[in-house]
């Protein structure tokens, strides 16, 4: 609860700065009241927007969602499977070891252009553009992870008749799911910024395309709270992923189980 | 007592460094077999030669008559010092993997009346390297002893034909490694077990062996120390395993 302590110093800060600058100018733009933020926001919430009849704010946020699951589900099972088979077999390693290194030095951004010449400008070129730039690191991560596995554990394995097979879903697999749990963690902060990167180059619903699309106008009143409703969601996730993680791998949470 | 292992004139070398040279060597049956030697003596070399971890420069390797394979197999059953146990694992489910790689060559995994076979089983030889009420903690849970017992029931529920120890109570504080000597010797008795065992503690290795190997250098050049590998300096038979088991209920010098 400590912790709450900062953020509320921040939020009585901003207010306090809003207020004065109000008190100079009513009609300031920059650092919007609580009010006047809450009113554009229910407008976004609760009324369907007249040009295309939607709920503005639940179909950006389903969007992104959508966009941000698929992206990050695909760079799992990548990673899984990809990064397993590096991180166990030697061969596997030496020919796609230096092509997922390579792409992971590529900064995602620079990829974007080719992306939406290759992929268009839909869905597909902004869930690349995820994958591309958090599988490569959590492909890599997962590698590591496993062939880092003591040397002992997979000879114990095959002195048990385990084959190769064996050791890499008995032995290596569910030794790679916790850490599998906390690279998409780790990946989710990644993850949000080519999305609203993405977002903010081509689309048409989102809530990055919300943000640069308000921007225009200097709708700080609609930035803040959508800035803050990412941070929530960001924070939902981490928090389900890292309880997810301790129910059901407690072995790889030390002496608490 | 028949010949289980032997080696015939093996060599190691990487390069041009020679690790072991012209070891010739032949284990019984039912022998426990202690080897000791400084460091950089080969010891772990020899035991990576017997596991099949990797096969000799130059010479032969019999188990049983036939040449071996440079593979890991459950012919031979290990207990490293540490990371033997898979730490994702029950006791049980540690136990029980050897028995389902076997039956379940595709998913790894056993299920209906074959689990309850392999449970049984596993169950039985966990209460018999004394951990039948530790069955569901995890290895974390577990103490070093604890872990080593569980590492020994998991090779044993395998039946090898050889029990390798690589310095297996090394990290055990000196009462646990009491017991574990204890455990040890009653294991190898009941269940006719052939044990390799490297370490480096002497006392451990008088105490509980029917034969000491000494490997180190016969020939040193102070030039080239690379070039000079280790063999059997010293092959000590301790006594006789008929005489041992025939002996009243272990009354071991165990004092550390």
């Amino acid at each position: 609860m400590l912790g709450a302590l900062p953020i509320l110093v921040l939020a009585v800060l901003y207010i306090v700065m809003a207020a004065s600058r109000h008190a100079a100018n009513p009609a300031d733009k920059i650092l919007p009241l609580p009010g006047s933020m809450a009113q554009s926001m229910a407008a976004l919430i609760f009324q369907p927007d007249q040009l295309t009849g939607q709920l503005l704010f639940w179909a950006d946020t389903l969007a992104s969602l959508q966009r941000l699951g698929i992206g990050l589900g695909i760079s799992t099972v990548l990673a899984i499977v990809i990064g397993l088979a590096l991180g166990a077999l030697p061969p596997v390693r030496a020919i796609l070891g230096p092509l997922v290194t390579g792409i992971a030095v590529v900064p995602p951004i620079a990829l974007l252009p080719i992306l939406f010449i290759a992929l268009g400008l839909g869905e597909t070129a902004k869930v690349a553009l995820i994958v591309v730039g958090i599988a490569p690191v959590m492909v890599r991560d997962i590698a590591a992870h496993v062939a880092a596995l003591p040397r002992e554990q997979i000879i114990k394995a095959q002195t048990l008749g385990a084959s190769s097979w064996q050791v890499i879903i008995r032995v290596a697999l569910p030794q790679a799911m916790p850490r599998l749990l906390q690279a998409m963690r780790l990946s989710l902060g990644p993850a949000w910024v080519f999305l609203i990167s993405a977002e903010a180059i081509a689309s048409d619903v989102g809530l990055g395309y919300r943000i640069f699309l308000v921007r225009r106008y200097l709708s700080m009143d609609v930035i803040l709270p959508y800035v803050a409703w990412i941070a929530i969601l960001a924070i939902v996730m981490d928090v389900t992923l890292n309880v997810m993680s301790q129910r059901l791998f407690p072995w790889a949470h030390g002496e608490r189980h | 007592m028949s010949t289980l292992l032997s080696l015939r004139d093996v060599w190691v070398e990487y390069g041009d460094r020679i690790i072991i040279e012209k070891l010739d060597l032949d284990i019984q049956a039912g022998a426990f077999v202690s080897i000791i030697g400084p460091s950089g003596a080969g010891k772990s070399s020899f035991l990576r030669l017997i596991l099949g971890q990797e096969a000799p420069t130059r010479g032969t390797i019999l188990l049983d008559g036939a040449p071996l394979i440079p593979e890991c197999g459950p012919d031979r059953g290990v207990v490293f010092q540490r990371y033997s146990v898979f730490p994702h694992l029950s006791a049980l489910r540690n136990t029980i993997l050897g028995m389902e790689c076997a039956q379940a060559p595709l998913t790894g995994r056993l299920f209906g009346a074959a689990r309850r076979a392999a449970k049984d089983e596993a169950a039985a030889m966990l209460t018999a390297v004394g951990l039948g009420d530790s069955m569901h903690l995890f290895p974390a849970q577990m103490s070093g002893g604890m872990q080593q017992r569980l590492a020994i029931a998991q090779a044993l529920v395998k039946r090898p034909r050889i029990l390798l120890l690589d310095e297996p109570f090394g990290a055990l504080d000196p009462g646990i490694r009491a017991d574990m000597h204890a455990l040890i010797r009653g294991l190898w008795r009941d269940y006719s077990l052939t044990i390799i065992m490297v370490t480096h503690d002497i006392r451990e290795a008088f105490t509980l062996g029917t034969r000491v190997l000494a490997l180190d250098k016969r020939r040193h050049d102070p030039h080239a120390p690379h070039r000079f590998g280790a063999t059997a300096v010293y092959d000590l038979p301790m006594r006789d395993r008929a005489e041992n088991s025939l002996g009243s209920e272990e009354v071991l010098p165990l004092t550390e």
